[in-house]
């Protein structure tokens, strides 16, 4: 009997240690948004929704912690007045798994893609499964968005997705104080900073710093650097027809384009203040990259207005020069009156028809919900929504940027490699990119070698 | 049945957790105890209470994955037409696919051998010692991290920042070579360097694990054999290249073998310190890359068929070495 009982005690053991593993593999859920904690809504707004009491709406995105928060809290008075439910999933995975996900038949109710061009390839490649925008959705987006952001959301001339956030990227912050104790001033032309970048090299200090390292992203900050360029040096027209692939990728133009932007970020007398050499931007993390700016080893960076989130926590984001304080201005045009601004979004895409998930998308795209979201954001948020109260924003950065996207005077483009196939969006361009800086690969190469990945088709 | 599904509050989870304990236990502690209580089985039942969920899982969870994957790397991007071998072509043509078969070869050859050789050395070295234990623990210890919490520490051993004033070194490599009166240097950046200095990574994961097994094999060899090898007048680095070496070969294979096939899958270490850039990628990182960032349907599956094609030798070897030792004893 000896061996029996240990036999007895051994089951229990191993018995015993399965369940803690399971048990500590189990997920302790997300919470959903208590309601009730926002006190009074208005309701009045939402009548049109309906009564979706006992219906749950998923979300997949790739907005993760801090700004989820952000996100779950502006849908509280959607859910409290109708009852609905919002299940909110984050995931930095998000492109790689929603593809999984839709040829599992497992798709979410709702995602926020980032990419046009990833939108239009999820259509050629799941037509079933994306939903084209119900009438609300094309009233709203008709009513508070430009032609060319209801553009982005749509393929072969069929809605599908409307603008969620939006970002500026053209923009070089810079330390107040330090412009204001040398006496520079803002640059209104390209010439004006090039001569300004000139005016701080001679000075005896590397103007500017730039990273590029993102994981397996890295380069793309180095491509909206192009992308930037080549609205100032090529104009929006030429711009449009290289995304799209009319024009060859390396097109003379855009050759030219890149040397400009070599000016720069290929100079050792302007790059890499405090980071290193030319080859430093490969490796340097972008989103650590304008620390040098408060410290005082670099002076200028191109960053969109986002960057703003990720200053250290003693960094103030102010026009008013002070110790630590940081800003930015519009990276200017050829001339003064040449103003092309790049920049970027998401977009709310379906892929259910049932009526509380249209009713969600219809509020997403209602300015109510933009007025929301920027009550409960304290920065780092904006909308392309023109009914957006511009009042509701926290931020001077998140001001500004509002200002030049709604500002008729600016001629907006989106990111062009999110419009690119994913193969060259997503890839060939990111990874020539860094060649380009962390071998020293020629302009014509780099561009040679995107030229021949484009996919066929 | 709400009660078991949401659990909100600290003490309800944990006492979820209780119930869930005791009933796996009362589960598992029922199957083994009933498992010895009837006497006689015909034989095919056992087997196939043996064989039967195995089979099941393998031909769900592998061969049919592994010939669809097969299937797939004949097509296109998108599944849809079939191209022959072009995505095999692409793959041993392409320059940049060329760079990643050669970082594997890289990483095939040499982590293996050094994890091995750096295992066995200190397997002799501290063998009956007194610090043995201390010793061991030591080299061992790195095989209790994570490959991605190993990266993320040599990332920052290897991080670099310029030599100047009003900027700290923060990796510790630099820091050693900047006060050697060296220039710090982009150990990450420079092909094909910054693959050897990937590969240290694994190295030092492995030659844990190397060294336990061999220290063990070492340890079986019979004391007779060692002490008529001495009586004969073999001493140090004889003893150990005709008595040591030979007496633990098996065991040596299993573990080279067993390492070239980790190394072969790696893909943590490479993701985390590079993504893959500055010429650093290797089979399985391409192979997630095309498959679910560019989403190649065809070139990621292709790539998946090709790094399942280079383990199979090694799979054999290593099987058959087993047997031959089985054999022997």
């Amino acid at each position: 009997m000896r061996s029996m009982t240990r036999r007895s005690y051994a089951a229990l053991a191993t018995g015993a240690a399965f369940a803690l593993i399971l048990a500590g593999c189990s997920d302790s859920g997300n919470k959903s948004p208590d309601a009730s904690s926002t006190g009074k809504v208005d309701c009045a707004a939402y009548k049109q929704y309906g009564d979706l009491k006992g219906k749950t709406v998923s979300v997949y995105t790739s907005i993760v912690d801090p700004e989820s928060k952000q996100q779950t809290d502006s849908y509280i008075p959607f859910e409290t007045c109708t009852g609905a439910k919002i299940a909110y999933e984050g995931s930095r995975e998000f492109e790689s798994q929603l593809p999984v996900r839709l040829s599992a038949k497992t798709a979410p109710d709702i995602a926020y893609i980032p990419q046009p061009g990833f939108l239009k390839s999820l259509v050629a490649d799941f037509p079933d499964a994306v939903k084209p925008a119900p009438q609300a959705v094309i009233d709203n987006a008709t009513k508070y968005y430009s032609e060319a952001w209801v553009n982005y959301g749509t393929v072969d001339g069929k809605l599908y997705a409307t603008p969620l956030g939006a970002n500026v990227k053209s923009f070089v912050w810079y330390s107040p104080k330090e412009f204001a104790d040398n006496g520079y001033t803002i640059p209104t032309t390209w010439d004006e900073l090039m001569t300004l970048s000139q005016t701080i090299a001679d000075s005896g200090r590397i103007p500017w710093c730039a990273g590029i390292e993102s994981g397996t992203a890295t380069g793309w900050p180095a491509t909206d650097w192009l992308e930037d360029v080549v609205l100032r040096t090529a104009g929006p027209d030429v711009y449009d027809e290289w995304v799209n692939h009319t024009i060859p990728f390396n097109d003379p133009k855009i050759v030219e384009a890149l040397a400009t932007v070599g000016d720069v970020l290929k100079n050792p007398a302007y790059v890499n203040g405090g980071l290193g050499d030319v080859q430093s931007i490969a490796t340097a993390p972008w989103n650590e990259a304008g620390n040098g700016i408060p410290a005082g080893t670099c002076s200028l960076m191109r960053a969109a207005n986002f960057y703003q989130a990720n200053w250290a926590t003693d960094v103030t984001v102010a026009e008013k020069p002070q110790d630590n304080g940081v800003y930015a201005f519009y990276l200017p045009g050829k001339t003064a009156d040449d103003k092309p601004l790049l920049g970027g979004g998401e977009f709310v895409t379906a892929f259910s028809d049932r009526p509380e998930v249209q009713a969600f998308q219809a509020y997403l795209s209602s300015p109510e919900w933009a007025n929301e979201k920027a009550k409960v954001t304290g920065q780092g948020w904006i909308s392309a929504n023109s009914g957006l109260d511009a009042s509701l924003l926290q931020s001077p950065i998140d001001i500004m940027s509002y200002k030049l996207l709604t500002d008729p005077a600016y001629t907006f483009r989106f990111d062009g490699s999110d419009q690119m196939p994913a193969a060259v969006g997503a890839g060939s361009f990111w990874t020539e990119m860094t060649d380009w800086i962390a071998t020293d690969k020629s302009d014509e190469a780099v561009l040679t070698a995107i030229e021949k990945s484009w996919p066929a088709s | 049945m709400d009660w078991f599904i949401n659990a909100d509050t600290t003490g309800h989870k944990l006492a979820l957790m209780v119930v869930a304990i005791v009933l796996f236990v009362a589960v598992m502690g029922a199957i083994l105890f009933a498992v010895d209580r009837p006497k006689k089985i015909p034989t095919w039942v056992v087997a196939t209470g043996f064989l039967a969920p195995t089979v099941l899982g393998l031909g769900f969870g592998l061969v049919y994955p592994g010939l669809k994957t097969i299937w797939s790397s004949l097509f296109d991007r998108q599944g849809k037409n079939y191209v022959g071998l072009d995505n095999y072509i692409t793959a041993f043509t392409e320059e940049q696919f060329q760079v990643v078969l050669r970082n594997t070869v890289f990483w095939v050859i040499t982590v293996p051998i050094a994890a091995t050789l750096i295992g066995l050395v200190y397997a002799v070295v501290v063998d009956r010692t007194r610090m043995e234990a201390l010793a061991k623990t030591l080299v061992f210890m790195p095989m209790a991290i994570s490959m991605v919490g190993a990266s993320i520490i040599w990332k920052f051993v290897y991080e670099y920042k310029p030599n100047q004033p009003g900027v700290n070194q923060t990796g510790l490599l630099n820091q050693l070579l900047v006060w050697l009166g060296f220039d710090p240097q982009q150990f990450l950046l420079n092909a094909p360097a910054n693959t050897f200095y990937l590969i240290v990574v694994m190295v030092w994961i492995q030659a844990g694990f190397a060294m336990t097994v061999l220290s063990a094999a070492i340890k079986a060899i019979p004391d007779d054999i060692v002490e008529a090898a001495r009586l004969d007048g073999l001493q140090g680095i004889k003893m150990f290249r005709y008595i040591t070496v030979p007496s633990i070969r098996p065991a040596l294979i299993v573990v080279i073998t067993t390492i070239a096939m980790g190394t072969l899958k790696v893909f943590d270490i490479v993701r985390t310190m590079t993504g893959g850039n500055f010429n650093t990628s290797v089979v399985a990182n391409e192979f997630y890359k095309q498959s679910f960032t560019i989403r190649d349907q065809g070139l990621g599956a292709a790539l998946a068929v090709i790094l399942f094609v280079l383990v199979i030798p090694l799979v054999i070897y290593n099987v058959r070495q087993l047997r031959l030792t089985e054999e022997i004893r």
